[in-house]
């Protein structure tokens, strides 16, 4: 006895010898007729499915056209419900940063985020790597004290925060925006910390034996293997500030030269010599970078907000 | 799934092998070296939480308009908060309804949404980063871009809404009965980062479950509600806390928002934006402290009504942090 399919061969052709030629091609039609069949209704499922997904790809794509398309419309044009442009007013784009200080809100919305993220970078770092890489007494309720300070709502702390930093007169100034971030957020701890535990403990213990210190151990060994997730920390953190609301309205909104791109855009229409339809050409031109970050760097991103299953 | 790792990884038996070989148990603890790496958090802990959470207790039962001393007032913040301030109930009212309806509608739309992403063979890289994009949109930018496509004079909206044959399309953000579903609308705009989470959720659970479904002969929707389900409940569960969590503090949108039209009735006023208006407008820090109090005991109890249900219903594949 050969194996199990030649034994399943040879019965098949033992059971189709005793039917005649016709009951063969008979069955062998079936069989075609099924797996057409079941050919067409996968073809039908993947119809169905790319129709769903066409359609919600619409709604979703649908706001982001619409700012693009009113933002190259002229003022009369842009408040007729019209979708289309006609004719382009590709001048918009120019007019915005004449018409308000776009730049200078472009300039410190840039300053704050950037120097907000080396912060959270520089400062979340080293907790992460204790709380991953080290063993002692204690480590895992800090740990679980971190994840509660991620659930503490900010309200609770603002004011006393706020008359701290107006205690130190640093209202309005960026230092409220750029300070804090030195000194580490839990949410970066957290997604480092998840990372760094996946770095096999053999690579710090062959280093150790070698007589490496901690904190080259830190710097030349971990931080170099987990650079995706030091990148994943530094778009999240650079996209909380550059995104941020609440902070620049709490502490910038006072001095006119320091607002950022969300405080000036929200005071636009407050500016009345500013045409509406400009609304949509600033609005257009703050999502850009946002956008164009997350192009090149969407796979960061999705691991990073798969990593901790929170978005920074 | 990832979360349910993380809460894994905190009991005993779960604990990677190296940390009980006894040839590290030999190596000194660094402890000089934990301090000064836990530095900037324990620093940053004590200055912006602690510290702040102490004072801010303090100062709910006080008087206090930032240049004078506070003034012990004692209940009489809560008194005020329950008895007297209809800003307050208005606030709560306008608070719970956006969460009521936002929580469930959006739990489902992104499971909706990734499911679907699971779906076809080819191509569905293309759709998740389609998805996935609004939720990148700065909030201010895109409560901006609602409140002026959405408006019914000038936004295009209402015209695709009145060419699909919808006779008389809401008003959306400037009429007070419509203007939550255009906050709860943005938000759902932005479900992509949620999306994600059931996304990998979804890709998590094994083939050989919905195998073994498909062998019993369950239709689609049994192997749905029967496998799916259960396995993505503690993502379920996940969203719905930082959901609630997140709800009472729900402020931008509805500024930007209400900035932009002119909410007389003040259907967008909401918890957060009460505070704001409390604290940093009309100055009183110390009822603005009470009022944060408040909203930390409501999200609290909230919380822990949730984790209490859990049990009936959350399934841990690899037991859980919160047991």
């Amino acid at each position: 006895m050969g194996p199990l399919s030649e034994r399943i061969t040879i019965q098949m052709s033992t059971a189709l010898s005793h039917l005649s030629p016709e009951k063969i091609a008979e069955i062998e039609l079936h069989s075609k007729i099924a797996r057409r069949k079941k050919r067409w209704n996968d073809f039908l499922e993947m119809v169905g499915n790319h129709s769903v997904l066409i359609v919600l790809s619409v709604i979703f794509i649908m706001p982001l056209y619409l700012v693009i398309v009113i933002s190259l419309m002229n003022k009369g044009q842009a408040e007729t419900r019209s979708i289309w442009p006609s004719p382009f007013m590709w001048h918009n784009y120019l007019d915005v940063f004449t018409a308000v200080p776009f730049l200078k809100w472009t300039l410190n919305t840039l300053f704050v985020s950037v120097m907000g993220t080396i912060g959270v970078v520089v400062s979340s770092v080293p907790p992460a790597y204790v709380l991953s890489r080290l063993q002692w007494r204690g480590r895992n309720t800090t740990f679980v004290i971190i994840l509660g300070t991620m659930m503490l709502p900010g309200q609770v702390t603002m004011i006393p925060v706020y008359i701290i930093f107006s205690k130190l007169h640093w209202i309005p100034s960026f230092l409220p925006l750029i300070v804090p971030s030195f000194f580490s957020s839990a949410f970066s701890i957290f997604l480092l910390r998840q990372f760094f535990t996946s770095i096999p403990d053999e690579i710090s213990d062959a280093a150790r034996i070698d007589g490496c210190s901690e904190f080259k151990l830190m710097m030349r060994i971990v931080v170099p293997l987990a650079k995706p997730a030091i990148a994943a920390i530094a778009l999240f953190a650079f996209l909380g500030s550059w995104n941020d609301f609440f902070g620049p309205l709490l502490y910038l909104v006072e001095n006119e030269d320091l607002w950022t791109l969300g405080i000036g855009l929200n005071a636009f229409q407050g500016l009345h010599h500013v045409q509406t339809n400009m609304l949509m050409t600033a609005s257009a031109l703050f999502m850009a970078p946002v956008i164009i970050i997350f192009f090149f760097s969407q796979k960061v991103f999705i691991e990073g907000v798969t990593l901790t299953g929170v978005k920074g | 799934m990832q979360i349910t790792n993380v809460m894994a990884s905190f009991s005993p038996r779960k604990r990677r092998e190296g940390a009980l070989a006894p040839a590290r148990k030999k190596l000194k603890v660094p402890y000089v070296f934990i301090f000064l790496c836990m530095s900037p958090w324990i620093f940053g802990i004590l200055f912006f939480t602690v510290y702040p959470m102490v004072t801010s207790f303090y100062q709910s039962f006080t008087k206090f308009n930032l240049i004078d001393k506070p003034e012990w007032v004692g209940l009489e913040n809560f008194h005020r908060m329950f008895f007297e301030d209809s800003d307050f109930w208005l606030a709560l009212k306008n608070t719970v309804w956006i969460s009521a309806i936002s929580i469930p509608l959006r739990i489902a739309f992104a499971m909706f949404t990734a499911w679907v992403l699971t779906k076809p063979k080819r191509g569905s890289s293309i759709y998740r980063t389609i998805f996935f994009l609004p939720s990148m949109v700065p909030t201010v930018a895109a409560s901006m871009v609602f409140t002026y496509i959405f408006n019914p004079a000038y936004g295009p909206i209402n015209r695709g809404l009145e060419a699909i044959g919808i006779k008389e399309p809401p008003f959306w953000f400037m009429d007070p009965k419509w203007s939550k579903w255009g906050l709860i609308l943005l938000g759902l705009w932005g479900i992509g980062d949620t999306m994600i989470i059931y996304l990998a959720g979804l890709l998590d659970v094994p083939k050989s479950l919905y195998e073994a479904a498909s062998l019993e002969g369950a239709t689609p929707w049994q192997s749905f509600r029967y496998v799916t389900l259960p396995m993505m409940t503690p993502v379920i569960f996940f969203s719905f806390v930082t959901g609630v969590i997140g709800s009472f503090q729900y402020f931008t949108q509805a500024y930007v928002a209400s900035g932009q039209v002119n909410d007389y009735s003040h259907s967008m006023y909401f918890y957060a934006t009460h505070i704001y208006f409390t604290a940093f407008r009309a100055y009183e820090m110390g009822y603005a402290s009470a009022l944060a109090w408040v909203l930390l005991v409501i999200t609290l109890i909230c919380t822990l009504i949730i984790l209490k249900t859990q049990k009936r219903w959350v399934h841990y594949p690899n037991g859980s942090l919160f047991k």
